[in-house]
């Protein structure tokens, strides 16, 4: 592009036209912001032609997980309770990809509230998986994650509750990142639990999310748990050598419910890690089976006082024909809610109520701290832990729709990282014998992206 | 514990929800499902260990900083517009389902 042998608004009309021909069938995009694209692309190409260095994401076509609110383009969080919003301002990550050149091609289905992990709990249609579409791409973020295995965008952003970015990228055999609690700015991101929620990119290569980090993280003055920890330039990083790296292998990461096939792929993964000079190192885990009790009581609690603000009163749905207000209160939110969030505030909102505070929210605060503890522990003796992404590979469709505790195991190797708040993320690594992508997890200390980038890029560089 | 009817009631209440009678019947079922299987959080001893609300208090780049001084980086001078300019009243009530040009308008609240 720099180089003028094309343009930007040839590659964003080229992925529209791809997006017209693919999203049919697959439902990764519930919004495409055609101007705002365009626009863009022109005063991209209108810098190339003037001579000036592009940025570094300069005319590259993205797409945005619909819980970050864009200015002027509708943003739904995937629920009909915001199927009209238009939100009146940019969430940072947003604005900065823009600053730094991207093309927003528009918004990716979700579960609603990113609440699922399936995208069937999308108030417009579930998401199918581009590699067997009678399968799931996970989720939440599962358009972010179909829309990049399908190439109908280089680049997504997606967030990260309990596994929403790299659950789905290991179904879809792309990479994801959740980046450290704090390393980027939650402004402008429709929470859902805010001691958990994280934003971070879904890429097809290890380098792509190193450069899509870079531009997102840092300080943000208007989200108060944004860090102040300088931003390393992780393209530089990655490319350093692994010889010689500490890898931690947790027993508890490997046990029932895991699929043979995935065990296997992560297993040679790892044996390929040590192939390239890193010490494979056991450690333990040992609270990890209580990360997804602790997860759904503290999630829930945080969700049903976040939405709470869906009041229908100053920008989501009101019912018609109402005569009180707590009338208009109760049934604006049972007709905008979905059943899974209807089930997460009334789960959150019994964990929090008098007499069940201190057996519920407050157990489930203390074993975060234990959790977090176990982690701690284990990065004493290791740089980085390397684990399955998920139990198994792309489910069915309905295969776990029905059952929300199935469901919630889906995220059993996930969960305890955003408790903990250390950064993930999944990277490919082999297939089923059903040509299922599979993936593996690398989970690093507090702000350390650097190191897991670095294993990741390594491990992709050499499969 | 063991969720009863009466329970969902009382919950759904609080959190503004009506719930059909099916929806009702469903929450009953999960929220016991659920319910049954946090339960295993009580095989831990936590006494001695401190609840944990957020991430942030327990990293630092300084660790000899505590508490609120750790957050002190987050700290700003008051100024009169905040961060960013305050939406004007068109822009702030346009998503309104409901509003006249300055107000936010929603059914009477005081019944007489």
């Amino acid at each position: 592009m720099q180089k003028r042998e094309t343009t930007a608004r040839a590659l964003t009309e080229a992925h529209y036209a791809r997006i017209k021909h693919e999203d049919g069938q697959i439902g990764a995009f519930l919004t495409l912001s055609k101007e705002r694209a365009l626009g863009q692309a022109d005063r991209i190409d209108r810098m190339a032609a003037e001579g000036k260095a592009l940025p570094i994401l300069g005319g590259v076509p993205v797409g945005i997980k619909d819980v970050m609110s864009t200015r002027g383009v509708r943003t739904t969080a995937g629920s009909k309770i915001l199927e009209k919003y238009i939100p009146p301002y940019d969430c940072t990550a947003v604005a900065r990809m823009e600053a730094a050149g991207a093309v927003v091609l528009g918004k990716m289905n979700c579960d609603e509230f990113a609440m699922g992990s399936s995208n069937e709990n999308s108030a417009y249609s579930p998401v199918r998986n581009p590699r067997d579409l009678s399968r799931v791409p996970g989720g939440s973020s599962g358009g972010s994650a179909a829309a990049v295995a399908a190439d109908m965008a280089v680049a997504t952003l997606g967030s990260d509750t309990g596994g929403s970015i790299r659950q789905p990228a290991s179904f879809c055999g792309v990479v994801g990142l959740m980046p450290t609690y704090g390393r980027v700015s939650r402004y402008g991101l429709i929470a859902f639990a805010s001691s958990l929620d994280h934003i971070g990119p879904l890429t097809k290569t290890v380098k792509d999310a190193a450069i899509v980090l870079g531009v997102i993280a840092g300080r943000d003055p208007m989200d108060s748990t944004s860090a102040d920890v300088p931003v390393p330039d992780y393209l530089a990083e990655i490319e350093k050598p692994i010889r010689g790296m500490k890898l931690g292998v947790a027993k508890e990461y490997f046990g029932d419910g895991l699929d043979e096939e995935v065990r296997q792929a992560v297993k040679t993964a790892i044996d390929k890690l040590k192939g390239l000079g890193c010490e494979i190192v056991p450690v333990s885990l040992p609270h990890t089976p209580y990360a997804i009790p602790t997860y759904y009581l503290i999630a829930t609690a945080e969700a049903s006082a976040n939405l709470a603000r869906y009041d229908g009163v100053r920008y989501s749905h009101r019912a018609r024909g109402v005569k009180t207000l707590s009338e208009m209160y109760r049934r604006s939110r049972d007709e905008g809610f979905g059943a899974e969030v209807k089930r997460r505030i009334m789960l959150g909102t019994y964990a929090l109520s008098a007499g069940y505070y201190d057996a519920y929210y407050l157990k489930a605060q203390k074993v975060r701290t234990l959790l977090t503890r176990d982690f701690e522990e284990a990065f004493r003796k290791v740089d980085a832990i390397v684990t399955p992404t998920s139990p198994t590979a792309a489910f069915r469709l309905g295969e776990k729709s029905n059952d929300p505790l199935a469901m919630y195991l889906a995220d059993i190797y996930t969960v305890t990282a955003d408790l903990a708040g250390i950064p993930g993320i999944s990277v490919p690594c082999g297939e089923t014998r059903e040509k299922l992508p599979i993936g593996l997890q690398i989970l690093g200390k507090h702000f350390d992206e650097a190191t897991i980038l670095r294993v990741a890029h390594a491990y992709e560089q050499a499969s | 514990m063991k969720v009863t009817e009466q329970d969902v009631t009382y919950v759904a209440e609080l959190a503004n929800l009506e719930l059909t009678a099916e929806e009702r019947t469903g929450m009953l079922r999960d929220l016991n499902s659920i319910l049954a299987y946090v339960e295993r959080l009580s095989e831990l001893d936590t006494s001695d260990v401190p609840p944990m609300a957020q991430v942030s208090d327990r990293y630092s780049l300084d660790e000899s900083k505590q508490g609120s001084e750790r957050f002190a980086y987050a700290s700003r001078k008051d100024v009169p517009e905040g961060l960013r300019k305050s939406l004007p009243h068109s822009e702030a009530l346009a998503n309104a389902p409901d509003a006249d040009e300055e107000f936010f308008k929603v059914p009477k609240v005081i019944e007489r």
